[in-house]
């Protein structure tokens, strides 16, 4: 079969198990549905490792394939299709989040297991899958926008998956508005590109747009601008990212699978894809960059300080898809790439590792109160610290490779992007020290309450669940985090998704050894064929500078994070105090939030306000209101002529032929 | 005689018959009045048919006698009726088909 | 002589029909309006309907007349009171009646009928007989002659069915 047809059965799949569950939800019972959801994300691997072996077949040059169902739309200038777009690029993300999510939906089949919306669960979490894939694979700017769409939806509806508590919804609500701006950002792009170009398959639009356009002109930035405005919003980056930390409300496979893995790198993806554009128009490239280079300091900055689990590590994802932004923007797309599998990977792995203690601590994610879990949970710190040395780029494991490799990028480029590997070191440096932070926090030291009676009974204590952030009791009738807690040493799928990821987070990284083999570069590349940024290749010996600079500074990190938290506990909180604005302005994220309802939010609510109180009550209420007074008004006047009166209606009778006898007499004279 | 005189005379009748209907109150009057209208029509027509020379004029003459008989019995009747039932014998005072 | 005649039964007809609206005793109006119809028969005379004229005598002044004054006697006349309920009705009165007749005799005058201005033609002997109403009224107007007669049934009914005892429980209420 050609790589498109498996391309199309890798879409079939988890849209199928989607619907079986979603449909038939009463009738399967929920180890089954679980299974077929499972089941269906593994065949969409496979049927993406197919489509891979496929495309090998081809000549490198010969490795991108287009291939569509039907016509949406034909029409005189129009021509939109329901097209899918098959090459090295997109049969990476694709094997990259099938992949990925085949080992979540394995790990959510154990961790979710008492939860009454299990079900519902598998139902959103397969569609997500599938409109992702959709993104990823579609031939044509509508299909993407329709793909992003869905995912934003789906991301939605997992956020606020324990719908009955109200931090939850409003924080699916926060994610979906702010994915709407994105939306719209692209949407307009879209626009843009059609009104430019004439079309918006992806083929044409790459091939027209060189001879379109010069570089740095106006229209080409503003397309790419408005790009930009999607992947931010999409990939939670500066200032559109104040979705993400409040997106942890959702259970934790779905921070893990959403929030770390595949949604949140859609921009990146976007961005690789319309590469062609953006190199067209350097300035807007170079505003990606900077931001993702801003976004990478300030939420390590933030990760630094956070106390909230999860949190934290969704900080640390921003940060890394930071350099992910930062590294397509400046052309190091395959690095890029590369990074964004690794770190797939690695942060799966950090927040089912999470996800395991949180369950262990009843829910709450409060590191203050969690210690001493590495005796208690052996399985589960073992993983967790395979994650943090990846995310650290702890010499050997995949992200010392992957990230590495990006600021050697950017030192080749030179000039101006030097600054970019100069503060991508910082960034590497407070990325070892808050991920080593994590983990000598909660694994070291004296067992608390709960990793105590884990070690003594070997299970955990189960109380009514409480909300952790407000505390209220959890309802749990309709599908809540349930009373049973499913710890991974408890589980054993949980403990094979969690084992396979470690394995990758440690080991991907040899396939991409400098010098020694490029696996993914060497597949990537004909994706970025003519492509003059592409070309710019760091030398071996560059490219073991890095990684050496880049290793250093990574154990230099956790020696300090080894310093901070192990042999003088007490240091940090004296820090804290010296530097107290400094932690302030950390702790509180920044005031990003409080800048977006001061600046956004409030006005929105002020006009709806005046709106409601001023043009809706005088406006509108008064010409519809008016308009049936005037009626009514009228009515009434009339109304008064039917008084009952048999000799009032004589009177008008006979004035009435009065008046029609004079009209005759005066028109015939 | 000049024909003009009786449709003149006719014509005051008529008028006076219609004043007096939207003048009175009483029904037995209102009948009375429509009794003057209708008299008033059939002068009319028998002018005309004198001034015609065929005695159609007063054929139909004849028969709104007939009509306007039928009518006053009909309406008599109705006046018993209400009497009958005690309800008061003022038009004004029967006005239950309003809006 | 004709003319002297006219202004009598003319006057007779305007006050019985002046007397008619204006008298607040019901049995007076109907007396009013007996002698209107006396006075119009007159006027039938002189214009040759002759059998017009008996009829109205007969049937009108003589049995509609007469059911009128049982009624009236049956019902009993009382007054009506001075208030008017309904606004500008005593005054309009008046004044549409005024306008009706000034109308409908400029209408009739100044219409094109040149004969209106003349005396009639000659009829012969037997014009206004009842021989010569009697043949109209069975050969040319047979039909509107029989409707005529059903109509009167019709009504004789219908004021027995109004008129009548219902049940005694309906007298009762």
């Amino acid at each position: 079969m050609s790589a498109t047809a498996w391309a199309w059965l890798v879409l079939l799949f988890p849209l199928l198990g989607s619907i079986v569950i979603g449909l038939g939800f009463r009738a399967l019972p929920a180890k089954v549905a679980g299974i077929i959801g499972t089941l269906a994300i593994g065949l969409a691997f496979a049927c993406g490792v197919a489509a891979l072996v496929s495309l090998l077949g081809d000549q490198p040059e010969a490795r991108h394939h287009a291939s569509s169902l039907w016509d949406y739309a034909s029409v005189a200038v129009l021509d939109i299709k329901l097209g899918i777009f098959v090459d090295p690029l997109s049969v990476f993300m694709v094997l990259v989040v099938t992949g990925v999510s085949t080992l979540i939906h394995l790990y959510s089949y154990g961790y979710m297991q008492s939860d009454e919306g299990y079900h519902r669960f598998f139902s959103y979490l397969n569609f997500f899958v599938f409109s992702m894939l959709l993104l990823v694979l579609a031939g044509n700017f509508v299909l993407l926008i329709v793909g992003w769409a869905f995912v934003g939806f789906a991301s939605y509806a997992l956020i606020s998956f324990w719908y009955r508590r109200e931090t939850a919804t409003r924080a699916g609500m926060k994610a979906f508005v702010i994915n709407v701006v994105g939306d719209i950002g692209l949407v307009l792009a879209a626009f843009l590109i059609f009104r430019e170009l004439g079309t918006f398959d992806y083929g044409a639009v790459f091939e027209r747009a060189p001879e379109t356009f010069s570089t740095n002109e106006w229209s080409i930035t503003a397309i790419c601008l408005l790009l930009l405005v999607g992947a931010f919003a999409k990939s939670a980056q500066l200032p559109l990212h104040t979705w993400l930390p409040d997106a942890m409300e959702g259970p934790t496979p779905v921070s893990s699978l959403i929030h770390a893995a595949t949604m949140v790198t859609a921009g990146v993806y976007l961005i690789a894809r319309t590469h062609v554009l953006f190199e067209l128009a350097p300035t807007a490239a170079d505003i990606a960059a900077f931001t993702g280079l801003a976004t990478l300091l300030v939420a390590a900055t933030m990760a630094l300080v956070m106390t909230d689990l999860k949190r934290a590590i969704a900080y640390s994802t921003m940060s890394q898809i930071g350099y992910m932004i930062m590294g397509v923007s400046i052309g190091a797309y395959s690095a890029g790439m590369f990074h964004l599998m690794t770190h797939a990977f690695f942060k799966a792995l950090l927040f089912m590792a999470a996800g395991s203690i949180i369950a262990a601590m009843a829910n709450d994610q409060n590191i203050d109160r969690m210690s001493g879990f590495g005796k208690a949970m052996r399985f589960t710190s073992i993983t967790f610290v395979c994650g943090a040395l990846a995310l650290a780029a702890f010499p050997g494991s995949s992200g010392f490779f992957s990230k590495d490799e990006i600021l050697a990028f950017a030192a080749a480029r030179g000039g101006m992007y030097l600054i970019f590997t100069v503060l991508g070191y910082v960034g590497a440096l407070m990325t070892a020290v808050y991920s080593f932070r994590l983990v000598f926090r909660v694994l070291h030291g004296e067992p608390c309450d709960e990793a105590q009676e884990l070690i003594e009974t070997g299970h955990v204590a189960h109380e009514a669940p409480k909300n952790p952030a407000t505390g209220e009791p959890e309802d749990t009738d309709v599908g809540f985090p349930g009373a049973e807690h499913h710890i991974a040493e408890g589980s054993a799928p949980m403990r094979v998704a969690m084992g396979v990821l470690a394995f990758g987070a440690l080991f991907a990284g040899l396939i991409q050894i400098p010098g020694v083999d490029d696996v993914v570069t060497k597949f990537l590349d004909p994706v970025w064929e003519g492509s003059p940024l592409a070309a710019i290749e760091p030398s071996t010996l560059a490219d073991w500078e890095g990684l050496g600079i880049g290793g250093v500074i990574a154990l230099l990190g956790i020696g300090i994070a080894y310093f901070l938290y192990v042999v003088r506990p007490e240091l940090p909180g004296k820090l804290e105090t010296r530097l107290r604005p400094l932690h302030t302005l950390f702790a509180n994220k920044w005031y990003f939030d409080e800048a977006i309802d001061f600046l956004v939010v409030r006005p929105a609510l002020a006009i709806g306000r005046f709106a409601n109180r001023v043009f809706e009550r005088f406006v509108v209420d008064g010409l519809v209101t008016g308009t049936a007074e005037t009626v009514r008004g009228a009515g009434g006047v009339v109304r008064a002529v039917q008084n009952g009166f048999v000799r009032s209606y004589a009177l008008l009778l006979v004035a009435g032929f009065a008046g029609l006898a004079l009209y005759f007499l005066l028109s015939s004279s | 005689m000049n024909t003009e005189w009786f449709i003149v005379l006719s014509a005051l009748l008529f008028a006076t018959g219609a004043m007096g209907i939207l003048i009175r109150r009483s029904p037995m009057v209102i009948l009375l009045c429509l009794e003057l209208m209708l008299n008033a029509g059939n002068l009319a027509l028998v002018a005309f048919s004198r001034m015609v020379g065929n005695g159609q004029g007063q054929v139909f003459a004849v028969i709104v006698m007939v009509v306007a008989a039928c009518e006053v019995v009909v309406g008599l009747g109705l006046i018993v009726a209400i009497f009958r039932r005690r309800l008061p014998l003022n038009v004004d005072d029967l006005r239950e088909l309003r809006g | 002589m004709e003319e002297v005649l006219f202004f009598i039964s003319a006057l007779g007809a305007l006050g019985g029909a002046l007397g008619v609206i204006a008298m607040r005793n019901p049995f007076y109006s109907v007396l009013a309006l007996i002698v209107h119809l006396f006075s119009l028969a007159s006027l039938f005379l002189l214009l040759t309907a002759a059998f017009v004229a008996a009829a109205q005598v007969v049937v009108y002044a003589g049995a509609v007349m007469v059911l009128y004054v049982f009624v009236v006697a049956y019902v009993g006349g009382g007054g009506e009171s001075a208030w008017e309920p309904i606004p500008f009705q005593r005054l309009l009165a008046p004044l549409l009646g005024i306008a009706l007749f000034v109308e409908l005799s400029v209408a009739v005058l100044s219409s094109s009928l040149l004969a209106l201005g003349e005396d009639g033609p000659d009829v012969q002997a037997g014009f206004g007989d009842p021989a010569a109403i009697g043949r109209l009224l069975l050969e040319k107007f047979l039909i509107p002659f029989e409707a005529a007669s059903i109509l009167l049934l019709l009504a004789a009914v219908g004021a027995i069915v109004l008129a009548s005892n219902r049940r005694q429980s309906e007298e009762a209420r």
